[in-house]
C-alpha cells in the first residue's frame, strides 16, 4: 500500500507570530518556517507504518510556495519516499484554502493511487481542522480523525479517537483518510545520512492547473489583532474583597 | 533555565555572505549552498536545543559518580548521547571509509558550537574520541586503523588523552609513565594519569586511551616521549571484546564546572598499549592534531558566552526595574525592561559584538584549515596556525569574561544557583587552562608562530588586512570601520617592530607582553572580521527582499565593537612597550 501525507509549511511553532501593519495577516517575511507539528506527526506515523512492513511507499505532498520544497526535503529526510510540490502561490502570505486543499490532494490521489492518506488534524497557523474531513468527503473514503492510536490489518484501519472525555476506537475500511493529534507519537529527529539521502530524492513540482484545480478564494480576512495585552494584577487585602470584587465583576 | 536557541540566521549570515563558502575553491566546498547547509543546521539546532540543552543542567547537579569502579553519567546524558550517536552528528566531519560523512570542518564547526552551547561536558566525550580518532587516523598502522576507527567514528567507542601527570602538565618532557615492550610486540604501560577527561564513563561499551609514556632506554625530555593506544576492553581479532585491561579509575575529581564530564585519575598497571606511530615521536604525534584540538577549546568559550548571553537577553527584556532615561517605555507598567538602560545596553552590546565576531573568526578559521587539509594550501595552513593560539587564548578569555557580564545582567539572580548562570561560567573557566594554558598560547604565538618560516604567515596575514583597508570604501563606512581599523593595525605593526628591536637581544622583554600581544592580535582579527562581516551585509541590503533588520543590527553591532572594544589595542601595545621592566623588577622574596 501507498501512504499519501500532506505537509504544509507553517511558522515555527517556536516563533513568537506578528501581525502585519495593514492587519491583513501574519508578517511571514523573513521568519522561521517549519513543517506543521501535526503533519510531522502524521509522517512519523506513515514511516513507523512502513517500518512494520504495512505499507510500500511514502508519498509527502505540500501546496504553496516554492519554498516548501524545504518543508518537504525534510519529510523526505525523515522517511518519505518522494515528494511532490504543488506551487500554487507565489506569495507565502497567500493561506490556500481547506477545500483548495481537499480539492488538490483528492487530484493528486486519483493519480498516485494511494490507499491511505495521512493527515494533521490541523495546521498551527489558521486551526481550520477541516481538510481531511473535506477530503474524505471528495473522494468518498472511510474517515477517522483526532487518531490517538493506529492500527492497519489488512483492509482494516483501527483508530483510537480523542474524544471530549475520553478514547474511541473504530475500525475503518481502507481506503481511508485518518487525521492525526498529538498524542498519537513523537516525531524522530531525522538523521544526519538521511538528510544527506533526502536531497537526492525526487522531488516533484507541479501546478494546481496540471491537477484541474482552480485557486479559488472563498474566505476573506477582516481583520487581524493581536491578543489584548495583560492588564497588571491586583492584590487583594482578605476573602472579603475578593468576594466584592467578584460581585462588582459579575454584575449580580 | 534557559533553553537553546541555535543562532541559525548568524550562521547563514557567516557562511554564505560573508566568507560565500560555496564559492571557494576548496575540496569538498561546491555543494555547500544555503540550501544544503540549512537542513543541516536546522536539525543539528533541534536536537541541541529539544535534547541536548535540557540535560545541561544534570551534568552540574548531579555529576558524575564513581561506583565499583565505573564512572556513572546522569540518565539524561545517555539519552542525548544516544540520539547523536544514532543521528550520525558524531561523524560529520569524519571520512567515508570508517562510516563518516566527509562534510568538511567548516560545517562540524557549527553544529560543534551549538551542541557545545547546549551542553559542553556531553559535547566533550565525543570531542576527545574525535582526537583519539585523528590521532589514530593520521598515525596508527593499518591494523590499528581498522580495529579502532569504525567506532571512534561515531563514538560506539570513546576516547581520551592522556597527558598529564601529578607532577607535569605543561611541561610533558618531565613525564614518569613506563612502557616496556613484551615479546609479542604489545608494550605494558605502567603510571599514574591525572586530570583525565571522560577518563571512564557509561556513554559507550569501549574506551580507548591514548597514552603519552617513556620506553626504558628513551631519551631525556620531550624527544623521548610515545604514544600508546590502551583500551579499556582488549579488543579479540574479530572485533569483539576481549577481558579488562590492567587500568582503572583512581577517582574522579571534584571541581568547579563540567561536572558531567568525568575528570579521572587513571591508573595503568602494567596495562596491555600498542605504540602508535614510532617510539619517541609521540608528542610529535599529539600536536600534529593540535590546530583542530585547540580550535575547539577556542569554540567552547564562545559557546558557553552564546548560551549565557541568550539567557541574559531574555531576562533584559523581561526583568522590570527603574525607569528609562530617555522617558518611560512601559507606561502602563510600574516599571521599565532593564533594557532601557545604557548600562545594561553595554553589557549586552559588548556580549553580542564580541560573539558574533568570535564567531566569524573561527568560522574563518575552520576555512583556512579546510583549505590546508583538503587542498594542502601551504599559506592557509600557515595563516592558520599563527592564529589557532589567538583562537584558543582570546576567544576564551573574552568568552568568560563574557559569561560574568550575562551573569550580571541577572544582578542577585545570576549569582543564584537556579537560573544556570553560574553554571555557564563555571563550565567556561576550564577552557583557558587546558590544551595548553593560555598563558602559553600568547608563548607560542610570540615565541613560535611570529617566526616560523622566517616571519611569513604575520606577515601574509597584515597582507590581508591591509588589502581590505585599501579597497574602496563608502564615506561611512570608512569613518566607522576603516579608520579604526587602520589604528588598531598600527598598534599591531608598533608592537611587531618593538619585538624585532628588542626580542631576540632580551626575550624577557617580548615574553613579557605575550598575553597583550595575543589579545592585540585577537582584536585586531575581530576588527578585520566585523569591518568584512558589515561590508557584507551592506552589499545584501541592496537587495529589497533581504531582512533588513537584521542586517542593519549587523553593521550597527560590528560598529559597536569596532569603536568601543577594538580601540583596547591602544592600552595593550602600550604595555607591551614596558617590555619586562615593571614586569620583572621584583626579586621573587619581594612579593
Ligand atoms: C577539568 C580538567 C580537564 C583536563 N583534561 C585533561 C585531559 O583530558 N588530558 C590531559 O592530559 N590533561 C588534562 N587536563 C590537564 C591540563 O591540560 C593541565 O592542567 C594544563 O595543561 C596545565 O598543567 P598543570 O595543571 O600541570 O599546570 P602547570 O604546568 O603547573 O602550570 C601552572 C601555571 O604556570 C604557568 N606556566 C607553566 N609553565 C610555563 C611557562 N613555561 N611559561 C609561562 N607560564 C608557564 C601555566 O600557564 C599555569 O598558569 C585537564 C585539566 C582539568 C582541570
Amino acid at each position: 500500500m501507498k501512504i499519501l501525507v500532506p505537509v504544509k509549511r507553517v511558522l515555527d511553532y517556536n516563533v513568537k507570530a506578528r501581525v502585519k501593519a495593514d492587519g491583513s495577516g501574519i508578517d511571514l517575511a523573513n521568519v522561521k518556517m517549519s513543517m506543521n507539528p501535526f503533519d510531522e506527526i502524521a509522517l512519523e506515523e506513515a514511516i513507523r507504518i512502513k517500518e512494520k512492513g504495512n505499507a510500500e511507499e511514502i508519498i509527502a505532498v505540500s501546496i504553496g510556495v516554492q519554498q516548501n520544497q524545504e518543508t518537504l526535503r525534510t519529510a523526505l529526510a525523515m522517511g518519505a519516499d518522494r515528494a511532490i510540490l504543488v506551487v500554487a502561490t507565489d506569495d507565502v502570505h497567500n493561506d490556500i484554502e481547506p477545500l483548495t486543499v481537499a480539492n488538490i490532494l483528492a487530484a493528486i490521489t486519483l493519480k498516485e493511487g494511494p490507499s491511505l492518506i495521512l493527515c494533521g488534524k490541523q495546521a498551527i497557523d489558521n486551526d481550520f481542522n477541516a481538510t481531511a474531513q473535506m477530503l474524505s468527503a471528495k473522494l468518498k473514503w472511510s474517515q477517522a480523525t483526532f487518531a490517538s492510536e493506529i492500527d492497519v490489518k489488512d483492509d482494516i484501519i483501527r483508530v483510537t479517537r480523542e474524544v471530549d472525555g475520553g478514547l474511541q476506537t473504530i475500525d475503518a475500511k481502507i481506503p481511508a483518510v485518518v487525521s492525526v493529534d498529538l498524542r498519537l507519537n513523537e516525531p524522530r529527529y531525522a538523521s544526519l545520512p538521511n538528510i544527506m539521502k533526502a536531497k537526492r530524492k525526487p522531488l516533484e513540482e507541479i501546478n494546481p492547473a496540471d491537477l484541474g484545480v482552480e485557486i479559488t478564494q472563498r474566505l476573506k480576512v477582516i481583520e487581524t489583532k493581536e491578543p489584548d495585552s495583560r492588564e497588571a494584577g491586583l492584590i487583594l487585602e482578605n476573602i472579603d474583597q475578593l468576594v466584592e470584587k467578584i460581585q462588582e465583576n459579575v454584575g449580580g | 533555565m534557559h533553553l537553546y536557541q541555535p543562532p541559525l540566521e548568524d550562521y547563514n549570515f557567516i557562511l554564505h555572505h560573508f566568507l560565500k563558502i560555496e564559492k571557494e575553491d576548496i575540496e569538498g566546498y561546491k555543494d555547500l549552498s544555503p540550501e544544503f547547509t540549512r537542513p543541516i543546521f536546522e536539525e543539528a539546532g533541534k536536537l541541541a536545543s529539544e535534547v541536548i540543552s535540557p540535560s545541561n543542567k544534570d551534568g552540574d547537579e548531579q555529576g558524575c559518580k564513581l561506583e565499583n569502579g565505573i564512572v556513572r553519567t546522569p540518565e539524561s546524558f545517555k539519552l542525548a548521547f544516544d540520539k547523536l550517536r544514532a543521528g550520525g552528528w558524531l561523524s560529520l566531519d569524519i571520512e567515508e571509509e570508517f562510516g563518516g560523512q566527509n562534510l568538511p570542518l567548516i560545517l562540524s564547526t557549527v553544529t560543534n558550537e551549538m551542541f557545545t552551547s547546549a551542553n559542553m561536558s556531553l559535547t566533550m566525550y565525543s570531542g576527545l574520541s574525535r582526537g583519539a580518532y585523528s590521532a589514530i587516523f593520521l598515525h596508527g598502522s593499518e591494523d590499528q586503523k581498522q580495529m579502532y576507527l569504525p567506532k571512534l567514528a561515531n563514538c560506539e567507542w570513546t576516547g581520551t588523552m592522556n597527558l598529564t601527570e601529578p607532577h607535569c602538565g605543561t611541561d610533558l618532557g618531565l613525564i614518569r609513565t613506563k612502557a616496556i615492550l613484551t615479546e609479542n610486540g604489545s608494550y605494558e604501560v605502567s603510571g599514574q594519569k591525572i586530570f583525565i577527561s571522560s577518563g571512564d564513563h557509561d556513554l559507550s561499551e569501549n574506551i580507548i586511551h591514548l597514552v603519552l609514556a617513556k620506553t626504558p632506554d628513551a631519551p631525556e625530555g620531550v624527544k623521548g616521549i610515545s604514544l600508546f593506544v590502551v583500551p579499556k576492553f582488549l579488543v579479540n581479532d574479530d572485533g569483539s571484546l576481549g577481558e579488562r585491561n590492567k587500568l582503572s579509575v583512581g577517582k574522579i575529581e571534584k571541581k568547579m564546572g563540567i561536572k558531567g564530564n568525568a575528570t579521572c585519575v587513571m591508573n595503568y598497571d602494567g596495562a596491555t598499549g600498542y605504540l602508535v606511530g614510532e617510539e619517541n615521536k609521540g608528542l610529535k604525534a599529539m600536536f600534529t592534531m593540535m590546530n583542530e584540538a585547540r580550535l575547539g577549546v577556542g569554540m567552547q568559550g564562545l559557546a558557553q558566552a552564546e548560551i549565557a548571553y541568550q539567557a541574559a537577553l531574555n531576562y533584559a527584556k523581561d526583568r522590570i526595574q527603574g525607569r528609562a532615561i530617555q522617558g518611560k517605555a512601559n507606561p502602563d507598567q510600574s516599571a521599565d525592561p532593564i533594557i532601557v538602560h545604557p548600562d545594561v545596553r553595554r553589557n549586552l552590546m559588548e556580549q553580542k559584538s564580541f560573539i558574533e565576531g568570535a564567531r566569524g573568526f573561527i568560522a574563518w578559521a575552520a576555512v583556512l584549515l579546510d583549505k590546508a587539509k583538503r587542498d594542502g594550501d601551504k599559506n592557509a595552513e600557515g595563516i592558520a596556525s599563527l592564529l589557532i593560539p589567538v583562537i584558543k587564548g582570546y576567544v576564551t578569555d573574552k568568552g568568560f569574561e563574557y559569561t560574568i557580564n550575562a551573569q550580571q545582567v541577572f544582578g542577585g539572580h545570576g549569582y543564584i544557583e537556579e537560573w544556570g548562570m553560574s553554571q555557564y561560567a563555571r563550565d567556561c573557566r576550564i577552557a583557558m587552562i587546558y590544551e595548553g594554558t593560555n598563558g602559553i598560547q600568547a608563548l607560542d604565538l610570540v615565541g613560535r608562530k611570529l617566526a616560523m618560516d622566517g616571519g611569513k604567515h604575520m606577515r601574509e596575514y597584515l597582507k590581508l588586512v591591509q588589502n581590505f583597508i585599501k579597497e574602496e570604501h563608502s564615506k561611512d563606512f570608512e569613518n566607522d570601520f576603516i579608520a579604526p581599523l587602520k589604528k588598531s593595525i598600527e598598534h599591531l605593526q608598533a608592537a611587531l617592530l618593538f619585538f624585532m628591536e628588542n626580542g631576540l637581544k632580551n626575550p624577557l622583554s617580548a615574553v613579557s607582553g605575550a598575553t597583550d600581544f595575543l589579545h592585540l592580535v585577537g582584536l585586531v582579527s575581530l576588527g578585520f572580521i566585523w569591518s568584512k562581516k558589515a561590508q557584507s551585509a551592506e552589499e545584501q541590503l541592496k537587495n529589497p527582499l533581504s531582512d533588513k533588520n537584521f542586517l542593519e543590527a549587523k553593521i550597527l553591532t560590528g560598529s559597536y565593537f569596532m569603536n568601543r572594544q577594538l580601540p583596547e589595542t591602544r592600552l595593550r601595545l602600550d604595555k607591551i612597550l614596558t617590555g619586562e621592566k615593571q614586569v620583572m623588577s621584583l626579586a621573587a622574596n619581594q612579593f
